[in-house]
């Protein structure tokens, strides 16, 4: 009972990481196709502004909000500086965004030093039979599920939703149809970097605030999308729900390392066999 | 005649070109800004009092951004390019690893100014930091009397953290204790839910934290979110990363670290040293024990070029340390170079972590040698093997 508990623990506290690692850039490269490698820094972004604002007396959840604010306004500036004359040129995006992330990084590093001083994790933990788990893992699995409801009705339940489905899907036609299309890429890059931020924000209590600190979450993050194809919701998160099922129980069979190469294999596995990712396959079956 | 006196006389006023490699940006920055400043607070101080032998230093400063590839890339730059005296280089093992066999290959000279799981026998480098001989026989025979005989790891999975893993197994197993449990971590893993719950599982006494890396470091605030309290030990916390200063209270309570210096050595000396260095860098955040190895070796590299009537000849300086007396009073305390193993002897000072994250010493080793190496076969005055050796393939008996 106890071995069963602590599975579900980690598959979740998996799913977790796996599911606010990966949304911002479901948004940004998954539905705009832009192949954001400066997502980490987003994320460093998020963590950074929370720490501080923290710093200054600010209760953890407006720091975070914070957090994910400065992160989606950066976002809506980069997008008209840089990302808005490479949309449709993926390779020269990789390059720029590339640029922004070392930019990012070194420029931080120069600022405001090697490192910022944490602000620990609130909220204790709950003891259970010889085992302990910390109260805000529970509540960084919580945060990962409201967020998939949130964006699934902010996209399917709202007028920014429809049109920024349809930008996106046939833009010279919503452009017809008068949207304002430079508008919602903006709106909509600017939501993926504040999701990116939200995670920095949400990991921050628990991680070493350094520059690179991004870099941890790209991977994860990448893998998921990739897996999870086009779609955020049919997609990230049951490719996140399987992944972190296959890396807790690699991890808790066989170690870390296990955990990575589990995550990985799985992921070449699923390439090959959905190139589409989860949300193309279920597209094509419906469509067939 | 005259020319050649002449071209000597200019050779003699010509500077000491010195070679800095350290990880200035990127992962390990945090750890070794310290160790440039430390080079270069010592270059001044020398500088000043006329130099060494006359020869002022010229300082070739590059950043290899915790990138081993920009190590064997630097390497080759200020050894064939630049052509510096001697280099000072490197901070994780895996970047030593790196240059070393470049160091060899073109007869250069370098000081590893590194705390590391020891082993390397190689006359072209100069060991500054401490290594496990002198950090681990040291710390576990007394953790284990306080606390217990059960131990747990958790490491970095890569040379430094498997190779003191192996160390800490041996010194665990010859004084009766037993290992409940070894886990290594690929570097940059920043999760330890699973590793958190392996450890209440296994119950130790003792936990062995040989963890690299600012990603790493993420699991002692994981671990005290679990509320998990077993004593930690530790060869590479406080003195490198100074985790007590970055994390809040008490996420580090209860832990012990054995380190040749950290800023809050409470000595004469230590204190004068603190004082030079913040008026140089007011704004330097940590002094680390790489930062005070760093400053450490550019004066017995020093006295070894003053010895040799201002020769930076390999050959020569290892004449030099061959009579087993290049020795100095630094910050910490004496530290005289080994000359079997080019190894330093340290004061070894082991530091707890209080409650509210200050540091006291329970306990302070004085001229630990780095004996292991030497005892084990090892001697550089008769052979240059070249290799990093471990305990399970120690070197060959001479």
């Amino acid at each position: 009972m106890t071995d069963l508990i602590n599975l579900l623990y980690q598959c979740g506290d998996a799913f977790a990481f796996l599911v606010l690692s990966s949304l911002g850039l479901a948004v940004i490269f998954g539905m705009m196709g832009v192949i954001n490698l400066a997502h980490g820094e987003f994320i460093m972004c998020g963590a950074y502004v929370t720490v501080s604002v923290t710093r200054l007396g600010v209760p953890l959840p407006f720091a975070i909000l914070s957090g994910a604010l400065v992160a989606g306004i950066v976002g809506i500036a980069l997008e008209r500086l840089v990302i808005r004359h490479l949309y449709g040129r993926p390779l020269d995006s990789i390059v720029a965004t590339w640029g922004i992330s070392l930019i990012a990084t070194q420029g931080t590093l120069i600022v405001l030093g090697s490192s910022l001083p944490g602000i620990g994790t609130p909220f204790g933990s709950v003891p259970f039979g010889g085992y302990s788990y910390p109260i805000y893992r529970l509540v960084l699995i919580g945060a990962a599920v409201l967020l998939l409801v949130g964006l699934y009705i902010l996209f399917n339940a709202t007028r920014y939703g429809t049109v920024a489905r349809a930008t996106i899907q046939v833009p010279h036609m919503a452009e017809a149809l008068g949207v304002d299309t430079r508008l919602v890429y903006s709106l909509t890059f600017g939501l993926g970097a504040a999701l990116a931020g939200l995670t920095g924000g949400l990991y921050a209590p628990t991680m070493t605030i350094v520059p690179t600190m991004g870099a941890t979450f790209l991977m994860e993050a990448f893998a998921t999308v990739v897996i999870g194809g086009a779609d955020v919701f049919i997609g990230t998160a049951p490719a996140a729900a399987a992944l972190g099922v296959i890396k807790a129980v690699a991890t808790s069979w066989e170690g870390q390392l296990a955990g990575q190469i589990a995550l990985l294999v799985a992921v070449i596995a699923m390439i090959r066999i959905l190139p589409n990712g989860v949300s193309g396959w279920l597209l094509q079956k419906r469509s067939s | 005649m005259m020319a050649s006196l002449a071209g000597q006389r200019a050779l003699a006023a010509d500077p000491i070109k010195l070679g800095v490699l350290e990880d200035q940006s990127g992962d390990f920055s945090l750890a070794t800004i310290g160790k440039v400043h430390g080079i270069e607070l010592a270059t001044d101080e020398i500088n000043a009092k006329g130099g060494i032998a006359g020869r002022k230093i010229d300082l070739v400063i590059y950043d290899t951004q915790s990138d081993n590839t920009r190590y064997q890339q630097f390497m080759r730059r200020v050894l064939q390019r630049d052509k510096v005296d001697v280099v000072f280089a490197g901070f994780s093992s895996a970047s030593r690893e790196a240059y070393r066999p470049i160091v060899d290959q073109l007869d250069g000279f370098a000081f590893y100014n590194n705390q590391y799981e020891g082993g390397v026998c190689d006359s072209h480098m100069v060991v500054t930091g401490a290594v496990p001989e002198q950090q681990f026989s040291t710390l576990i025979p007394w953790m284990m009397e306080k606390f217990g005989k059960n131990i747990y790891t958790i490491a970095a999975d890569y040379n430094f953290g498997q190779i003191s893993a192996e160390w800490v197994r041996n010194i665990v197993k010859k004084n009766g204790g037993k290992m409940v449990g070894e886990e290594f971590i690929p570097l940059g893993v920043s999760q330890f839910s699973q590793t958190i719950q392996n450890i209440q599982k296994a119950k130790p006494d003792i936990l062995m934290t040989l963890l690299v890396g600012t990603a790493q470091a993420s699991y002692y605030g994981q671990a005290a979110a679990a509320n998990l309290k077993v004593p930690m030990g530790s060869s590479v916390n406080i003195g490198q990363g100074y985790e007590h200063k970055r994390f809040p209270p008490p996420t580090l309570a209860n832990m012990y670290v054995t380190t040749n210096y950290i800023e809050e050595v409470d000595t004469p000396a230590s204190k004068e040293f603190l004082a030079r260095w913040h008026a140089k860098f007011p704004h330097e955040p940590y002094v680390n024990q790489e930062a005070e190895n760093s400053y450490a070796a550019l004066y017995l590299y020093k006295q070894m070029v003053e010895r040799a009537h201002g020769s930076t000849k390999r050959s020569d300086l290892r004449a030099i340390i061959d009579q087993g007396d290049v020795c100095i009073d630094a910050p910490e305390g004496r530290m005289c170079i080994d000359p079997k193993s080019q190894h330093v002897s340290h004061t070894i000072y082991l530091a707890k972590v209080n409650d509210d994250h200050s540091i006291s010493f329970p306990k302070v080793w004085h001229d630990i040698k780095p004996y292991w190496l030497g005892d084990s076969g090892c001697d550089l005055t008769k052979k240059d093997p070249q290799t990093q050796y471990t305990p399970s393939s120690p070197p060959p008996k001479l």
